[in-house]
Order: C-alpha cells, then structure tokens, then sequence
C-alpha cells in the first residue's frame, strides 16, 4: 500500500492545487445536492401537500415500497429517492476526467519516464491513479448526501419519508455501490488513458461510460427499473468482481514499452 | 581486477569485478526497424562513460533498455549484478536515470517533487536527502516554489537532484547539460565528475562532445550498432595518428622534404610557418627532428602536439559510416 498511498498523496496535491479542479469537484455533488431540495421546497414540503397529491400521482411499483406511509409522505419519498440514485451515480461522473488524464496526461507532460524508472509496479501505478481519482469524488459524495439529509430535515419532510433516506437500501447504494461504480468508472478511465496517446479522446471515449448510468436513472425516474435490496445487493457483487477483474485486466493492458516508445 | 575476458564480435569484452554495467550483444527492435544492434561494452565503478551518435542512434533506447523501462529483444546486460529482463524493479531501485527531458511535475514545489521521487524510491531519510540535494544544486532557497515558474536550467538542476536522491551506484545522464547556461553547465559537469570520484559508474548521452572529452574515461560511439570504442586521446589516435608541430620562424616549405627523409615519419606538411609531422612515437623522435631541423638551420620557435578534438573523430566517423 505504500507506493500507493505516496502516488495518491501526489496526485492530490497536484490536481487540488488548481482551485477550479477544486470548485468542480464539489460542484456537482452540490448541486445533485440543492435541486432535490429545491423541488421539495417549491413543491411544498415546508407547506400542506394535502389534497394536492393522491397515491394515483406515483407510480405504482413505487407505492408498493412506501409501506404504511400516506400519499404525501410516499409522493415525498418518490422525490428524495429519485435524488438518491444520483448519489450512487455522482462519484462515477465526477472522477471520470482526472481519470481520462491519468497516464496520457503523464505521458503529455513527460513525467511518465521519470514516474517509470522508480521502483513502482504497474499494479501500484493504476491502483494509485484509480483510488487518487475515485475517493474524493466518493467524499464529495457522501458529504452531500449528508447536506442532503440535513437540508430534508430542516424543510420538514414527513418523519417516514426521511427515515427512509437511512433505509439499509440507500444507505448501501450511497456507501457500497456508489464507492465500486465510482472504482469501475475509473479503472475504465485509467484503462483508456493508457491506450490513447491524447488526453481530449481519453475523456471523449471515458465520458461514454457515462451512457448506462444515465439510462439506469432514466429508468428508475420512469418507472421501468425499481431498484431494491435484492437488485442493490447482486449490482454490489457484480461489482466487485468486475472491479477487480477490471484492474487485472488494466495492468495486462498497460504497456510500459508502447507508452514510452510510440507515443509522441 | 579482471576477472573474465569474453570476445563479443569484434570486440574483446573485459569484464571485472568493479564493472556494474555489462552489456553483450544487447540488442532492441521495433518491429522491422532495428535500434540497437548487438552492442557490447562495460563500465567500471569510478569510471563515465560517454554514449555518442547522431539523433536515432539508439542511445535513449540503450539508456532505456539498461535502466530496466523496455526490455532488450537480444543479448544480455547486467547492472548493478542484477539481470536486465529479469531483475527489473532490483535495477530500477538501484540506478538513477535523467531523463531526455526533466518530467517534473510543474504544479508542484521544487522540494514536493524530490520528495514524492524519495518516496518512491523508499529513501529512508527524505527530508534529509532532499534538503541535501537542494543545497547541493542550487535551489534551496526556491524549494516551496511551483516548478512551473523555474527556469530550463533550474529544471535541469532539478532533475540531476532527483536522479541521485536514492544514493545510485550507477547513473545514466541522458544530455544532462542541455539547455544549461555556461555557469550551470560547468557546476552541473563538476558535479558529474564528482559522483564518479564517488565510485559511481555513470553514462552519459550527450550531443555536447566538448563535454564528453573533458568529463568520459571512455566514449563509444554508436549507430545502431558499436562504430568504436576508448578513451577520446586513444580514439584521437587511432583515426589521426599523432602528429607534432614544429612552430619554425619563417616559412617551412622548405624543411619538408628533408623530414619526409626519416624512416619514423609517417607523413609532414607545411602549413605557413608551421612544420606538421606524424610520428608513431613523438617523445622518442621529436629530439632528433629538433636536432636535425637546427642543423639544416631551421629556428624552431615551440613544439606541441597537434590534438584532434574529439568532434574531429567523431565527425570522420560519421562519414565514413555514410560512406560505406
């Protein structure tokens, strides 16, 4: 772990030196932060929501999941929970650019030789790019969702709708699957910075990565996909398998002799 | 002391015990282009050697291939005991490589650099090493600023620091002058000399032959493959010859003939007042052709010997290889 955590160390202090990478990755967390809450707020959680919403206005599979709560709880519960989808999907977009530059954005400014000659294996190398990518997207993250819970609080949602936000489902989305989306994005990232000799078609190939997972949110927003324990759960396990295949298959991937031969 | 001879080719191999680099017949291809062609050589600890040749002539790649970052398609190379090819991260731990370019990291301080590259390299006192290093060269009391705002020079500077900060036996400098004013480069060659008084083995790249003769115990030159190999005096030698030159008051037209007479000169010219005669051993004849100049009435000013720089070498070299 040590080469690794030294190789985070500086990638931190390198890209976090520039306060608008700062800016950008607190941007978006923030934002996935304020609109839901804006919606409840403009929708009238801090008001009366009686006799403006009925249990015909949610979708059915999605009333199934609001339990013994009323229309309006249930309808608020629909809204936060479209939101928290988000919150697994955020520290998948957020690193995806960092990622993209990781080795070509090396190989460009031609500190991959020096990075290359020390002692450091190709396995420290992308696990180090992975982890300095994916945690402060996965920090970002967590601490907007819990501005998320705060902001819900103080606007008065109903009691159940907010106990939900701590249901074991989301709680695992937000702290297991986001953390191993976020790994998967990455490794992918990384994987392509490592192929491309130009750090612009990095993060147009990396930024398709993107598509499924806006599908996915299409899909749970339009009532096609539910997501519950069991989905959570095998997306979880899934996960980690692809993660650690994926980082496999990236350090076969890496070609230390191309990288530095070929790319001009 | 000698432990072994090998011949390799043409080229008789020694190796002893204090050499930490040994290459045979180490060769690289990319696809059909062939870079390096069965080269050969070794270099003693104490001793800097100088890789010379024009742009592609596998001197980057010879550096690269000994410094463990690509690996060799032929023969064998040995550094620091440790086996190219096999040994990888013992090699890349043990020796310390500049870079064609400096590749630090602009974004950050000049001492967050070194010390990120201590890290790497598992220096067990990097504040220390770092400090050291940046007084050494120069750069102390600019080590908390951005990279970015250093000049080429300082960069360079920067770079020689983070090669030596793990204490390397061997060191592969690839043009570690380039883009130097004069007063840095000449602090940066004294420097280099130093390290090799440090018993380390060093190779140079370099396209500044001036330096290669002033700081190399030995250069080879190279395209592709080995064109020749010695100390510069002896390369001077063997392409030139040696050659005095009698600095005569007067013209000296008229003492060439009666040179030429000598069995032990190989060749004289007149060039203006200046008498030049190729000897295969000056000390030994230079008194009988002061002797025999004064007495046909020659006023010999001075004697010196005439010394080819190595560009001279380097340059006939080179056209003989396009030649052929």
């Amino acid at each position: 772990m040590g080469k690794i955590w030294i190789l985070v160390r500086k990638e931190w202090s390198e890209v976090f030196r520039n306060r608008f990478v700062f800016f950008t990755t607190a941007f978006l967390p923030l934002l996935f932060t304020a609109l839901p809450l804006i919606i409840l707020y403009t929708a009238g959680a801090s008001g009366d929501w009686s006799g403006a919403v009925g249990m015909s206005d949610i979708p059915p599979g999605f009333a199934n999941l609001c339990d013994d709560l009323d229309a309006q709880g249930c309808m608020q519960y629909f809204i936060i929970s479209q939101f928290m989808l988000l919150f697994m999907f955020v520290p998948v977009i957020i690193p995806i650019t960092f990622a993209s530059y990781s080795i070509v954005g090396e190989k460009a400014a031609r500190t991959l030789e020096p990075l290359l000659a020390t002692p450091i294996t190709t396995f420290e190398l992308l696990t180090g790019k992975i982890l300095a990518a994916a945690i402060p997207a996965v920090l970002a993250t967590w601490i907007s969702f819990g501005l998320y819970v705060l902001g819900a609080f103080l606007l008065k949602v109903d009691p159940g709708a907010l106990k939900k936000l701590f249901d074991p489902l989301w709680l695992s989305s937000i702290i297991v699957v986001g953390p191993l989306l976020a790994i998967t994005g990455v490794s992918i990232a990384v994987m392509i910075s490592s192929r491309v000799t130009d750090p612009r078609v990095a993060e147009q190939i990396s930024s398709v990565f993107v598509l499924p997972v806006i599908a996915l949110f299409i899909g749970q927003t339009t009532g096609l996909i539910f997501i519950n324990e069991q989905l959570i759960l095998w997306l979880a396990f899934g996960l980690i398998i692809l993660d650690a295949v994926l980082l496999a298959f990236a350090t076969q991937l890496f070609q230390r002799e191309t990288i530095l031969t070929r790319w001009k | 002391m000698k432990v072994g001879t090998t011949n390799v080719g043409s080229i008789n191999l020694s190796m002893a015990k204090s050499d930490l680099i040994v290459l045979k017949n180490l060769s690289k291809s990319f696809d059909k282009l062939t870079a390096v062609d069965q080269l050969s050589f070794s270099v003693g600890a104490g001793e800097i050697f100088g890789l010379l040749g024009p742009n592609g002539a596998g001197k980057t790649t010879t550096i690269r291939m000994l410094g463990a970052l690509i690996a060799p398609t032929g023969g064998e190379a040995w550094v620091n005991g440790h086996q190219v090819g096999q040994d990888d991260r013992l090699i890349r731990k043990s020796v310390g490589i500049l870079t064609e370019s400096p590749g630090l990291y602009d974004q950050l301080s000049a001492e967050r650099n070194l010390a990120f590259f201590a890290q790497m390299y598992d220096v067990e006192d990097v504040n220390g090493q770092v400090a050291r290093y940046l007084r050494t060269l120069g750069l102390w009391e600019r080590r908390f600023e951005s990279v970015a705002s250093f000049s080429k020079g300082m960069r360079q500077k920067l770079a020689i620091a983070r090669a030596l900060l793990h204490e390397p036996r061997v060191l592969f400098l690839d043009e570690p002058t380039s883009g130097l004013d004069p007063a840095a480069a000449r602090l940066v060659r004294t420097y280099i000399a130093e390290l090799k008084d440090a018993g380390r083995a060093i190779v140079l790249c370099t396209h500044n032959l001036d330096e290669a003769e002033r700081l190399c115990d030995r250069v080879a030159m190279i395209r592709g493959s080995l064109l020749v190999m010695d100390t510069p005096m002896a390369l001077r030698r063997k392409l030139f010859g040696r050659k005095s030159v009698f600095h005569l008051n007067g013209q000296a037209a008229g003492f060439v003939e009666r040179v030429k007479s000598f069995d032990f000169v190989n060749a004289a010219e007149a060039v203006e007042n200046k008498l030049i005669i190729t000897l295969a051993d000056p000390e030994k004849y230079n008194p009988k052709l002061v002797r025999s100049l004064v007495e046909d009435g020659a006023e010999i000013q001075f004697v010196g010997e005439l010394r080819h720089k190595l560009e001279d070498v380097y340059l006939q070299l080179v056209k003989q290889v396009e030649k052929n």
